[in-house]
């Protein structure tokens, strides 16, 4: 009696976490696992896609310099967004924190403004504030004569940081938010009465405390950012590709399936290893203070 | 000349008044507490002599010198928190280091102040240790040792001991009291704990509704109170409508079956406040009858229902034989041990 109760409890959560699970299998795992196995099949321009098991595209990949050039740039928006993002989100989390009830939720609001506005209504407003000759910002500096030539936008990186900053700032403002929220509401007026200012509070009290969920909201922004497409896609369209769109042109236009597979495959197995190994490196480095 | 004054000190919300015309001085190395209950203004007035209010009017002065006009950082004074407010990212260590940091000390001596005060509240072998991995008491301890560490000229204390059981509360507040004595260090302590500013303090403060009820020794402000607040804030009181006969000669003041010569200075219809502890069981005196009769091991207490309304009786358990639940008793006391006030709307 009590084994068969024992055997029924320990099914239990097994059955009641089947559909989810299923769907997680469904939806998830097998289109993943079905993705890499493609990236080893072959494809030719009039044979199409052969389902054998070759290295062709992974050695494709790494031997030639092109694809090398779009992880790298892929990376270095990421790495300049998240930067960005931390650099203004921070302060704007700090600030956010200390505003009365109804300016922060007026603020807040502001803040998950971009994750609101769809990427193509977002990015095509980027666009007329920066896009060439006509853009807003770019008219005004140039008859202002700050600038002589227009501040290139469309098809730069730079344009492409600016506009995923833009739609990441929420995460990591969040992120700090959060970590701020942690704070002992006294603990600035007790570092104010051991004698430290303004400047030292934030530097030696504030900043360490909230690093935790700086670089928390880092992990996500990058992670984000690196796997972006249709920010990268208005701005750089094909014209100046990241490993996303790449992978997308390989699926839709070339047809390469395979191809499109292996850097989609390649991209994922970067990501996951550099959050798994920044998330282990920053609960190492805290375990003892933030437990 | 007192070292630490408040004078007519108030602070407003807009239209709200949190503290109204606080005065007080208080003697280099006194412990003063402020007490009362929650939202009365002892918490908001603190915050005024730390800076992180600005009073609305008066003048905080120290040894004469303008206080408010002093930015808090550079006020020098020792602050334990109720939620300690260590910081969590530092050791125990680095927490009371943090002060002399700021103060420049040199790497020596700051090392040597800073094992001193962890052993002063009993933490030695703890520098290392961060805050998250210490239990309250150790926290209150180390929060205490960051706010001694720096020699403050006043310590201020905001609830330090409302976080913790009842008794280690007991044993930091004895220890408390040590420490300030063996340091002298002005000390003003903010808590609503009746039995904590009676036992720590050399004068309390009584507040309520941001004014000052009665400042005065813990005794006076338990035998005397100033105020039917103070009676009932501080301990338990019975208190009986009683009428003072001026017609009668001598005077006399009337409560139930219970009388005394009369007072000077009050007639007409009075209330007499007296302690449960100072009520005995006599032959003569109000008329009452035992309802509970509960067993405390040193004091028996007892409710009763008397003819002037329900009454607390606390008897030393001294061995004598004690009246019984439903008992009829006559419940008596000396005059000197009440205190008399005019009854308001009789």
């Amino acid at each position: 009696m009590s084994m068969a109760a024992e055997e029924r409890s320990a099914r239990a959560p097994w059955a009641l976490t089947a559909p989810a699970l299923m769907l997680f299998v469904g939806v998830l795992l097998i289109p993943l696992a079905m993705t890499v196995m493609l990236s080893f099949h072959d494809w030719g321009q009039y044979k199409g896609i052969e389902p054998v098991f070759i290295l062709k595209n992974w050695h494709e990949i790494a031997t030639d310099p092109y694809y090398a050039e779009m992880f790298w740039r892929t990376f270095r928006i990421a790495i300049l967004t998240t930067l960005l993002t931390a650099l203004l989100g921070a302060p704007e989390a700090y600030i956010l924190n200390r505003m009365d009830g109804r300016w922060k939720s007026f603020f807040l609001l502001v803040i998950l403004g971009p994750l609101l506005i769809s990427v193509v209504a977002r990015t095509l407003g980027w666009a007329l504030l920066f896009g060439g000759n006509n853009g807003l910002v770019n008219k005004l500096l140039m008859s202002a004569g700050v600038i002589r030539s227009p501040i290139p936008f469309m098809f730069t990186e730079t344009g492409m940081v600016i506009a995923l900053a833009h739609v990441m700032m929420p995460f990591m403002v969040l992120s700090v938010w959060a970590a701020l929220q942690r704070l002992d509401p006294q603990i600035e007026n007790a570092a104010m009465s051991l004698g430290a200012g303004p400047v030292t509070i934030i530097r030696r009290i504030i900043m360490p405390q909230i690093m935790p969920g700086v670089l928390s909201g880092a992990i996500i922004v990058f992670s984000l950012s690196a796997s972006a497409f249709a920010t990268p896609a208005i701005i750089g369209g094909r014209r100046l590709k990241v490993a996303a769109t790449l992978a997308y042109d390989e699926f839709l236009n070339t047809l390469n399936w395979p191809l499109g597979a292996a850097v989609a495959t390649l991209l994922l197995v970067a990501l996951v290893l550099i959050v798994v190994g920044s998330n282990a490196l920053i609960e190492r480095r805290y375990a003892e203070v933030f437990r | 000349m007192a070292y630490l004054e408040l004078d007519q000190v108030a602070k407003q919300f807009g239209a709200q008044t949190v503290v109204d015309d606080f005065s007080l001085s208080v003697g280099k190395g006194e412990f003063i507490s402020f007490l009362g209950p929650s939202g009365c203004g002892k918490t908001t007035t603190l915050q005024m002599i730390a800076g992180f209010l600005d009073p609305s009017r008066g003048a905080i002065r120290l040894e004469g010198k303008d206080l408010t006009a002093i930015h808090p950082a550079k006020r020098g004074l020792g602050i334990v928190f109720q939620s300690y407010a260590l910081f969590p990212h530092m050791t125990a260590a680095e927490n009371v280091a943090f002060g002399l940091d700021m103060r420049g000390v040199a790497r020596a001596e700051k090392a040597e102040r800073v094992r001193a005060a962890l052993a002063m509240v009993g933490l030695a072998g703890f520098e290392d240790r961060h805050p998250r991995r210490m239990s309250g008491g150790q926290q209150q301890r180390v929060a205490l040792a960051r706010a001694l560490v720096i020699k403050p000229s006043v310590l201020l204390l905001d609830e330090p001991l409302s976080n913790l059981d009842a008794k280690l509360r007991e044993e930091m507040q004895i220890e408390l009291r040590q420490i300030q004595r063996t340091i002298g260090t002005t000390t003003i302590l903010v808590t609503h704990d009746q039995n904590e500013a009676m036992s720590l303090s050399d004068r309390i403060v009584v507040m309520s509704q941001g004014k000052i009820e009665q400042i005065g020794t813990p005794q006076e402000t338990y035998e005397k109170p100033a105020s039917a607040f103070v009676s009932q804030f501080l301990g338990k009181t019975n208190d009986f409508a009683g009428t003072i006969d001026r017609t009668a000669t001598p005077a006399q003041l009337v409560a139930g079956s219970w009388s005394a010569p009369a007072p000077a200075a009050l007639s007409g219809p009075v209330t007499v406040s007296i302690r449960p502890e100072r009520i005995g069981f006599g032959d003569a005196g109000l008329h009452a009858k035992i309802v509970t009769r509960i067993f405390q091991g040193n004091h028996w207490l007892f409710q009763c229902d008397s003819e002037c309304g329900p009454a607390i009786v606390i008897r030393q358990n001294d061995g004598t034989a004690q009246p019984a639940e439903g008992e009829a008793v006559r419940l008596t006391w000396h005059p000197q041990d009440m205190s008399v006030r005019a009854r308001a709307g009789a």
